[in-house]
């Protein structure tokens, strides 16, 4: 069993996986944290780059959460590869970061973050930036 | 040398509507260089027919600017990316994208961008002074003269050009043929028309080049799925510092050098001089161990060379009327289409262009380099574009295209005809870029041999008594021979003759991406 964080560079993704991982700490469960950019553009601002990466590894691992970061790709529906990989890790929770209706990234974009609320077939924690 | 030419030129480009073409230009240059898949060659395919609207001066300025301003910007994702937005930009890939993760990208694009310019502007200088020159001399070229002119273009660009040379060859056969199509210019007589009436007249130059290059590259960038999606890069400090600069100062001068000399030669090009000029830097370095480990020369060699290059291949298209490698073989479809015969005459009936074209190139380079520092940003933003959006709004551009340049539905079945043929020798590894050069050539060489043998009577020997179309005979021969003379060499020293060839600059490593991308 892991705790499953979807992940974006925005405030909504930083609070989803600060809870990701203290939820991660309380069950004893891995983490695993994905970031998912859209297939075809050779660029997307969604995709964390190694540094970033190597940041999300290291504060996790200081706070005890062994951590693995996925970067798949998706293609139409990003709650459809979420699921996947939820299904793959066999995730007892998802978390995702969840704005008020405003374009901020794919990930937390109002309709994006209900598909994966609905379509889930664990239970789904939606947290919001803090501030 | 008079003067009042090239003053006038000048007053041609300072003009606002061509300023704001060669602005318009260098603009669309950068943006398809940053883009991998679709190269200058197929963007001046798809905006051939746009040039029939505007003045022949301004419609080439703006096409040379996007020739040019293309290697600017393929250095671009090469560095930040590891991805070469253009063929002539793969070399920089090694050392470039090794500097932009020592944290040095910003350095490597400024040295690329003031190595084009001056690669660039040195080219120029070099194009000014000695086109009137070469054009001058070749005003004493008759048709036989042509005829083998035209026939070592054809043989240069399959033999130098990269790819497999035989293929290259097939390809440039299969140019000729189409070359042949529509009615003989001397007899009358209809050839390979298969009585369509849409052929009596010969197959257009525009859907030929709009299908092979435009076409036929989008399609083959469809089937491309890049695989890998790439972090957004992020471009600080883009002036190097004074010790880049003296690093490199001896590898521009040799690139500009380097670039200037292959640009003439038919089939040398852009592609060619970066290669080279990379080679040579490797071998004359104290430490060649550093290239491929972000050697600031590994960046700025290549970058003068293919600038320096795309300037200088314009020598032969300009002043013998002959195209040295595909993109100048677009451009002299455009000038037939503006009604503009180029060759020796050029700089006599139409100084305007001669002139206004060079000189655009001074001004184009400067725009470049304006751009190219501070707005790295800008232009990389156009890779977050995906292909399945870019695509088909090209493919319609194009067709639309075709169909307004005579208003002919059959020139949009000519152009998916040659798209399908396109994509499938680029996906069999034929370049189209010689069929279309034989292609252009191929007229020129049918109708100067037989004016040639009118002259002669009828008598074929008489190629080979003038001394200036013996010569280039001479030197087709020479071409022909010299790799199997090479082989039979290296066969006699006991070499196994699959050995790389010596002369041939292959850069050590290569980079794990995928190959045609660079196309």
């Amino acid at each position: 069993m892991t705790i499953l964080v979807g992940y974006l560079d925005t405030p909504e993704g930083r609070a989803a996986l600060d809870a990701g991982i203290a939820e991660a700490r309380l069950r004893e469960q891995p983490l695993v944290v994905v970031n998912s950019p859209r297939r075809g553009a050779p660029v997307d601002d969604a995709m964390l780059g190694p540094e970033q990466v190597s940041e999300i590894v290291d504060r996790a691992s200081d706070l005890g959460v062994r951590v693995e970061v996925r970067q798949p790709l998706h293609g139409d529906s990003l709650a459809d590869t979420l699921e996947s990989v939820a299904r793959e890790v066999d995730a007892s929770l998802v978390v995702i970061g969840l704005r008020h209706r405003s374009p901020v990234g794919k990930l937390i974009l109002g309709s994006t973050a209900q598909r994966i609320l609905l379509d889930a077939s664990v239970p789904v924690l939606a947290v919001k930036a803090s501030g | 040398m008079d003067f009042t030419p090239i003053i006038d030129g000048f007053g041609i480009v300072l003009q606002p509507t061509n300023l704001l073409y060669c602005l318009v230009g260098v603009v669309i240059g950068m943006l398809i260089g940053v883009l991998p898949g679709l190269g200058p060659a197929a963007t001046i395919a798809i905006l051939l027919p746009i040039t029939y609207g505007i003045e022949p001066v301004s419609a080439i300025i703006m096409l040379a600017g996007i020739f040019y301003g293309a290697q600017y910007g393929g250095t671009i994702t090469s560095v930040l990316l590891r991805l070469p937005g253009e063929a002539s930009s793969v070399v920089t890939v090694f050392d470039g994208f090794a500097m932009a993760k020592q944290g040095r990208a910003g350095a490597a694009l400024g040295i690329a961008a003031i190595g084009s310019f001056i690669g660039g502007t040195v080219s120029i200088i070099g194009l000014s002074v000695l086109a009137p020159v070469v054009a001058g001399y070749a005003l004493d070229f008759g048709p036989p003269e042509y005829a083998a002119l035209g026939l070592l273009g054809v043989l240069l660009v399959s033999t130098v050009g990269n790819g497999g040379k035989l293929k290259a060859i097939i390809a440039a056969a299969i140019g000729l043929l189409i070359a042949t199509v529509g009615r003989d210019s001397f007899t009358g007589a209809e050839r390979f028309t298969f009585g369509n009436l849409n052929l009596a007249d010969g197959i257009d130059f525009v859907p030929i080049a709009m299908g092979l290059f435009g076409l036929g590259e989008i399609l083959y960038n469809l089937e491309e799925n890049h695989k890998k999606v790439h972090a957004p890069a992020k471009v600080t400090k883009v002036w190097p510092s004074r010790q880049d600069l003296s690093d490199s100062k001896g590898a521009i001068a040799r690139g500009s050098g380097i670039g200037f000399g292959l640009g003439v030669l038919p089939g040398g090009g852009a592609v060619l001089s970066s290669l080279v000029a990379y080679a040579v830097e490797k071998r004359r370095a104290k430490q060649p161990e550093r290239f491929g480990r972000g050697a600031i020369e590994g960046v700025a060699a290549p970058e003068t060379a293919n600038n320096a290059a795309a300037t200088s291949s314009f020598i032969p298209l300009l002043t013998l009327g002959i195209p040295a490698n595909a993109t100048m073989a677009l451009m002299f479809g455009a000038l037939l289409i503006q009604g503009v015969q180029p060759g020796p005459q050029l700089v006599d009936t139409h100084p305007d262009i001669f002139w206004g074209v060079i000189n655009s190139m001074y001004i184009g380079n400067i725009l470049l380099l304006i751009m190219s520092i501070p707005m790295v940003g800008v232009f990389v933003r156009i890779l977050k574009v995906r292909p399945a959006i870019l695509a088909p709004i090209t493919a319609l551009i194009t067709m639309l295209g075709v169909y307004t340049v005579n208003n002919s539905v059959f020139d949009i079945y000519l152009v998916i005809v040659f798209g399908v043929i396109g994509y499938l020798m680029k996906k069999f590894g034929f370049d189209p870029g010689p069929m279309v050069l034989a292609f252009v050539l191929g007229t020129l060489i049918e109708s100067s041999a037989r004016q040639s043998l009118l002259i002669f009577g009828g008598d074929p020997t008489g190629f080979l008594t003038r001394p200036i179309s013996g010569t280039i005979l001479a030197a087709i021969v020479a071409v022909a021979i010299f790799p199997l003379v090479r082989r039979a060499i290296r066969a006699k020293r006991g070499e196994p003759a699959g050995a790389p060839a010596p002369t041939e600059a292959s850069p050590a490593p290569v980079p794990d991406r995928e190959t045609t991308e660079a196309k």
